[in-house]
């Protein structure tokens, strides 16, 4: 069952096309992975699909509503940005920032943080300050205050770019339980072909604005449906 | 009495003056603090506000409302006093209030030099804090009102050193004050020094007075205290600076 419905989207920066008549659909509790090389538009879909971006045309369905006409979406999702962003506060204040906003109270609050920091193996770190943590630290911690809500959808934009493979291996656990556990729907955009095989279960391959190819993990490795989404995963420079 | 004693007994004297809480370097103080307080207070009111719109909102002349504040940063103290001084005189524009030669007339004079002051650094401030933080907030749920705050959250050390840097220059200041306040202490001694207890005196137009008269040790020791008040400004800006 599809969660989120992406038609014929396109959208541009200037005269420069960034994204190419869209469609997709991301089913409801699967991993799927956007991979592409850099510049070929994942992160600007990622933004669209957090309403962050308005797009040049097409429409957005989210579980059924019309994003660009239903109010309020934005908060059952949540999106996770390359180089995390620590609020200057406590890494408890940090990760209950999301169950402030919408009204939990303070009992409700230190159970979810309390759950949310043991699923990303930060356990009694909460009053340690945001900005004292290691890079590592910082990227579970933020990942933290991404799930706590219990968002339906999860976007990462490369949350493994600027880490250590020790650091690297640790998150792409934190995704699978993330969905396991919780049966978060989880949209990653990233370059890094390996970490697709581990985790995903869908893939889209995005080239130059366009989608290419939208396959199972099995099959964009096996038999690949485009010449140039298997060039990619094979590693040669199509771009 | 050479120079170097007449220094030193003028700093004896100051300090005796100071430590015996003597009632016209008291009333002083407190013009001084409560001239320059208010002014930085009401300025904040005006300039945090001002610093948000000119950092979020994308108005018609707002480039030109940054210009008018940057310049407004360096204004000249004796401009701001002349100009205050033409409106609020009796043949003025704004005469009929009968408010020239009033403490009233010193804070709107100290408003205007120090609302430019704190709008500038706050907004360079709240200009510092990364877009991606304000991104994070509404990823996170969070609306246009949670961003602000979140916003102030992140920069509210610069903001507060702002406010410093204000009040700091506002009691230091004198040019416009002595043309709009007019120096006035009621008549009589208070405390066997000086005039009577201040009206429109401050710590930095009593100085000019009472060196004018010859008086030093009185000068020295409202010297020593403006340059206290000023130095511990100063510590809690830097403290602030560094915090942020």
């Amino acid at each position: 069952m599809e969660l989120f419905r992406v038609e014929n989207v396109c959208m541009a920066f200037g005269k420069k096309d960034v994204l190419k008549n869209i469609n997709l659909g991301i089913r409801r509790g699967e991993i799927f992975a956007i991979i592409g090389p850099s510049g070929a538009g994942k992160t600007t879909l990622l933004r669209i699909l957090n309403l962050f971006e308005k797009p040049l045309c097409g429409n957005l369905i989210f579980n059924g509503l019309d994003a660009g006409k239903t109010g309020g979406l934005r908060r059952r999702m949540s999106m996770l940005f390359q180089t995390p962003v620590v609020f200057n506060a406590s890494v408890f204040d940090n990760v209950a920032y999301g169950l402030k906003v919408r009204g939990f109270d303070k009992r409700a609050i230190e159970k979810k943080v309390s759950e949310a920091l043991n699923t990303v193996g930060l356990p009694g770190m909460g009053k340690e300050k945001a900005r004292m943590l290691s890079g590592g630290e910082t990227q579970r911690m933020a990942f933290a205050r991404a799930i706590v809500y219990d968002p339906e959808i999860l976007l990462l934009d490369e949350p493994t770019s600027n880490l250590d493979p020790a650091n690297v291996a640790k998150i792409e656990e934190i995704i699978k339980r993330i969905r396991d556990e919780r049966g978060t729907t989880i949209l990653i955009a990233t370059h890094n072909i390996p970490q697709v095989r581990r985790i995903a279960d869908r893939v889209g391959v995005l080239l130059n604005g366009e989608l290419i190819e939208v396959n199972s993990i099995e099959g964009i490795f096996t038999e690949p449906e485009d010449e140039r989404s298997a060039a990619f995963i094979r590693g040669e420079m199509i771009y | 009495m050479s120079g170097a004693d007449f220094l030193f007994q003028g700093i004896i004297r100051a300090f005796e003056l100071i430590f015996s809480l003597n009632p016209y370097i008291i009333s002083i103080t407190g013009v001084s603090i409560k001239v320059s307080g208010t002014a930085t207070l009401l300025a904040t009111l005006t300039a945090i506000p001002l610093a948000y719109a000119l950092a979020f909102l994308h108005f018609r002349g707002r480039q030109a409302l940054i210009a008018l504040v940057n310049t407004g940063m360096g204004l000249p103290p004796v401009f701001v006093g002349l100009f205050i001084f033409i409106m609020l005189v009796p043949a003025g524009p704004f005469g009929f209030a009968n408010k020239i030669f009033t403490p009233q007339a010193m804070i709107l004079a100290q408003y205007i030099l120090v609302t430019p002051i704190i709008t500038g650094i706050s907004l360079a401030a709240i200009k510092a804090v990364p877009k991606p933080i304000i991104e994070t907030v509404y990823t996170l749920g969070g609306s246009w009102k949670e961003a602000i705050i979140m916003t102030f959250c992140e920069a509210r050390f610069g903001i507060i050193t702002a406010i410093l840097a204000g009040l700091g220059r506002a009691l230091a200041e004198v040019g416009a004050i002595l043309i709009v306040g007019g120096n006035i202490a009621y008549t009589g001694s208070v405390g066997g020094i000086g005039e009577g207890e201040s009206y429109t005196r401050t710590l930095t137009t009593a100085i000019t007075s009472e060196t004018s008269k010859g008086d030093i040790s009185t000068s020295i020791a409202l010297g020593i205290i403006l340059i206290s008040l000023n130095l511990s400004i100063n510590l809690l800006a830097n403290f602030f600076q560094r915090r942020s």
